[in-house]
């Protein structure tokens, strides 16, 4: 099977769990090619066509035909043809098996208006990684090409309904490669990932009230870090690791505690009667946005981490929940409620500007990808259940839709 | 550039039984486990039957306390300790408590049935009851579970008020996980804003 010489079908390849479509255009779309690689018959992974399908999938490129001809990483190819059909960036490469049993993934990407060689590198794997090395190539090929890190190479993390059966998923950035960390027939809400991506948190209902594991999702283990009187829920990690925030009842009312993961007693941060939750560090750990209905009202409020200054972020409307701050620090997303609709909106925090991204009406659960140039966000689509992602101008979208119902999204890191 | 391997390994975790209750617990969740089939006290001694059927004496729950004769002397009867009163309320007792939208405070045509199930709990100690806050499934999932929780922190109050122990309750929330009834529209959403009793 060969994507090369046709454009990219916008849809993933045929085993794909998640279907993706790509609604809405942005302005301007770089113009690249893959040509056909050169590959051993019987490959397990068509690596070409997972590159083409993730910059596709970004919005910001466009695929042209990558004709018939088979052209690896040493090929020097005439780019005046390429040139003349509009092709800004042509992409070459080759899988070759290794002795031990491994495949030598290669590539050159090339500037058919400059004629200039972009670089190109190689990558040994075994099979299980191929499509990894695919998508270590789309974010250099992006990289290159937009001056942004790619989030190819990246992994969510998702909850899944189908009746009675909760699942809590990983899988690549893609929707390819999902795995089952957890199966209950209890709810599973908020997973988180840590830092370093080695672990999530997340609350599950299995001993029939709110609780908060973390779980090392190499190992399948994991540690039941909040069990405490009452509930226990919406997780948010420091930046370094070593703590986490979270909703505890123990003084009655929904309040933020601090958990060092090494254990110990939690530690209070805020201090009201009412309702305070959904804590989101900014990435430079100085501050931690929250949800209070202090002031009459679920609004966005940010705090010093010792919870002693408070000022609030939002003042539009009456219902503003679910903060989620980009890695620069400069945006937050969060879902506002508009009359009846729940709709993922956008703050610039320098200026308090506020733009909506979506119109859907049932928007959840915001989660920037680690370049902070995509959303994530959980919706409902023609009565389904989906995953989306969103640029930060609302342009250009994709949706994630499983069979059954799924939400929760969490990005996870950059890989280490 | 050096390519770093990121095989993932997952092990699915099989599914754990209920009331899995974790070690991490930091104020006064009173793990009694009540049995919720054991039925009341019978004290009337029972002829203990023979040797070979000895056995069922222990498990009946109907010779509490009663050393009955053996057929041939040698047999020895266990004595069981009074078992802890019936753990559940009478079945016709209603356990769901329904909420206005936007609503925290316990309507007055509930009282009736709060002051049942602090009856209840009064008479025993030993009596405990868990309180799920629910919520319809409109809005956020986390500002929801601290909805939900505000619904059964007001039962909560209000059986306190009754006399009932602090540490024969427990507040939780679902939010809005665990509708009692799928799908849209007030009439689903009235039966989902709610507070039910669960003894466990």
């Amino acid at each position: 099977m060969t994507a090369a010489g046709t454009l990219a079908a916008v849809s993933g390849l045929a085993r794909a769990q998640f279907r993706v479509e790509v609604t809405g255009v942005g302005v301007p779309q770089i113009p690249f090619a893959v040509a056909p690689f050169a590959v051993p018959a019987g490959l397990p992974q068509d690596v070409a066509a997972i590159v083409a399908a993730d910059l596709v999938r970004s919005g910001q490129l466009r695929q042209l035909p990558g004709g018939t001809t088979v052209l690896d990483e040493m090929a020097r190819p005439d780019l005046a043809p390429w040139r003349a059909q509009g092709v800004d960036a042509l992409l070459t490469g080759s899988v070759r098996r290794l002795a031990d049993g491994r495949f030598d993934v290669r590539f050159r990407l090339w500037d058919a208006v400059r004629g200039t060689d972009l670089g190109g590198l190689s990558y040994p794997v075994s099979a299980a990684d191929l499509r990894l090395a695919a998508h270590r190539i789309a974010d250099y090929v992006y990289e290159k090409l937009t001056g942004e890190r790619g989030v190819f190479s990246t992994r969510i993390a998702y909850v899944s309904k189908n009746g009675e059966r909760h699942q809590l998923w990983v899988a690549d950035a893609d929707g390819e490669n999902a795995q089952p960390a957890l199966t209950s027939r209890e709810p599973i809400i908020s997973p988180a990932w840590s830092p370093n991506g080695a672990q999530l948190a997340y609350v599950s209902f299995e001993a029939l009230k709110p609780v908060i594991y973390v779980h090392d999702i190499a190992t399948g283990r994991r540690r039941l870090l909040a069990s405490f009187r009452g509930s226990n829920s919406a997780p948010a990690w420091s930046p370094d690791g070593r703590r986490l925030y979270a909703t505890l009842t123990l003084a009655g009312s929904s309040q933020i505690y601090a958990l060092d993961l090494d254990g110990g007693a939690p530690q209070r941060i805020t201090q009201t009667g009412g309702i305070d939750t959904e804590p989101a560090f900014a990435p430079d750990g100085k501050a931690v946005y929250f949800v209070s209905d202090r002031g009459g009202s679920p609004q966005i409020y940010r705090m010093t981490p010792d919870g002693r200054e408070v000022t609030r972020v939002t003042f539009e409307g009456s219902y503003n929940v679910s903060p989620a701050v980009s890695p620069d620090g400069r945006h937050l997303a969060f879902i506002s409620r508009i009359g009846d609709a729940f709709r993922l909106r956008l703050m610039d925090l320098s200026s308090g500007t506020v733009t909506s991204l979506t119109d859907t009406v049932a928007d959840e659960s915001p989660s920037f990808a680690p370049n902070g140039r995509l959303i994530m966000y959980a919706t409902r689509v023609q009565g389904r259940e989906s995953l989306m992602t969103t640029t930060l101008d609302g342009r250009i979208k994709t949706r994630l839709a499983a069979s059954g119902n799924v939400r929760e999204p969490d990005w996870g890191p950059f890989p280490a | 550039m050096k390519f770093l391997s990121t095989t993932v390994r997952l092990f699915p975790i099989p599914r754990l039984g209920a009331a899995l209750l974790a070690a991490v617990v930091l104020a006064g969740c009173s793990s009694v486990k009540l049995d919720e089939a054991a039925p009341v006290t019978d004290r009337t001694p029972t002829p203990v039957s023979p040797a070979g059927a000895a056995g069922a004496g222990a498990g009946s729950g109907a010779g509490s306390g009663a050393a009955g004769a053996s057929m041939d002397g040698r047999t020895v009867v266990p004595v069981q300790t009074p078992q802890p009163g019936q753990a559940q309320p009478p079945a016709n007792l209603e356990r769901v408590i329904y909420f206005d939208f936007d609503s925290y405070t316990v309507k007055p045509e509930y009282m009736a049935t709060l002051e049942a199930h602090a009856r209840f709990l009064n008479a025993d100690r030993q009596r405990r009851v868990v309180l799920e806050g629910h919520t319809d499934e409109r809005g956020g999932r986390e500002y929801n579970l601290a909805l939900g929780q505000k619904r059964a922190d007001a039962v909560r109050r209000a059986l306190a008020l009754l006399g009932v122990q602090e540490s024969q309750m427990e507040a939780v929330s679902y939010g809005k996980e665990k509708p009692a009834v799928e799908g849209s529209g007030e009439a689903v959403w009235s039966r989902n804003r709610r507070v039910e009793l669960q003894y466990r």
